[in-house]
């Protein structure tokens, strides 16, 4: 399954406010046919989330079919402080979690060879930086995306985590904290090291050096 | 003689310069800020110690340019408007949802 974006959710979120309202009323009347709606025009999106996350297309199925009867039982519960996607985004990442945490623990997988490289006097090792126009010199836009993505998919599970809710699904140290049960200041650190794995993956990249 | 630049006898200077001098950091300890700086959350007197950090280090300055690259190019690759809706949800994905929400009362 590709995976795609945050603005591909925006694309799909076709409900004005007053088409919203009508819809979640419709919802709480416990009507057939706003249900049906409301479930065809969000599980596309619901499973790009899905899977961005977990990386599979059974548990990222299993994910939107658990949050949409969720959303759906307890739409009553929905203060419309915040857009329905919104709620929904949330919903669906906190069951992606959910089926994370079933499936293993978040390995705290090494990630030491990733991250910065100092010597003995706490000075930095850091070959100079030559930004290249753009990466697509060499490469398509689509092989370049392909590229960071499966770096992406290469950072240890605990740190791809925190990058994807951070970056990615753009929720707050908060949010990551409390979605994944760890302090803030750990959020942080994971986010940190996490962003300084990415860059030594994807060093032949920015530097324009064969991958 | 002046150590060439980037030799071991330079690194141990530049090493022993950062850590003593008042006002400068390390670039140890240039890494422990460096989220907050570049979320734009580092109070202003630790920023000033910071920026002053990258214009006396190179290799800190290079560090920092690649992090922003690599985070960016992060965040673009989920950001594509070529690509097209997910259609392929599967319908008994959809069914099974409208079934459940139809068997089970509201609590």
């Amino acid at each position: 399954m590709a995976e795609q974006g945050v603005l591909q959710e925006e694309r799909t979120l076709s409900e004005t406010p007053s088409e919203e309202e009508e819809l979640v009323a419709g919802l709480r009347a416990g009507s057939d046919a706003h249900a049906t709606r409301f479930v065809r025009a969000n599980a596309g999106w619901m499973r790009a989330v899905a899977f961005r996350l977990v990386r599979d297309d059974g548990l990222a199925d299993d994910c939107v079919q658990e949050a949409l009867i969720k959303a759906l039982r307890n739409i009553g519960k929905f203060e419309g402080r915040s857009k329905l996607t919104t709620w929904l985004h949330r919903i669906t990442v906190n069951e992606a979690l959910m089926k994370l945490r079933n499936r293993k623990r978040l390995q705290e997988d090494l990630i030491d060879p990733l991250l910065p490289d100092f010597d003995e006097n706490a000075c930095r090792i850091e070959a100079p930086w030559t930004k290249r126009s753009t990466a697509e010199e060499i490469l398509s836009q689509a092989e370049q995306r392909e590229v960071v993505l499966s770096k992406i998919r290469d950072l240890p599970e605990s740190y791809r985590i925190v990058l994807m809710l951070r970056d990615i699904e753009e929720l707050d140290t908060a949010e990551v904290a409390e979605a994944l049960g760890i302090s803030e200041g750990n959020v942080k650190v994971r986010l940190h090291r996490a962003r300084a794995a990415l860059k030594k993956l994807l060093e032949p990249l920015l530097r324009g050096d064969a991958l | 003689m002046t150590p060439s630049y980037g030799s071991k006898a330079w690194r141990f200077m530049k090493g022993a310069m950062l850590r003593n001098l008042p006002l400068m950091i390390t670039c140890r300890q240039f890494e422990d800020f460096l989220l907050d700086y570049v979320e734009g959350s580092l109070p202003a007197g630790q920023r000033r110690v910071f920026e002053f950090h990258i214009k006396i280090c190179r290799e800190c300055r290079d560090y920092l340019a690649a992090y922003r690259e690599a985070t960016k190019l992060g965040k673009q690759s989920f950001d594509d408007p070529a690509a097209p809706l997910p259609d392929d949800v599967p319908e008994d994905l959809i069914t099974a949802v409208l079934e459940a929400r139809r068997s089970t009362p509201e609590p």
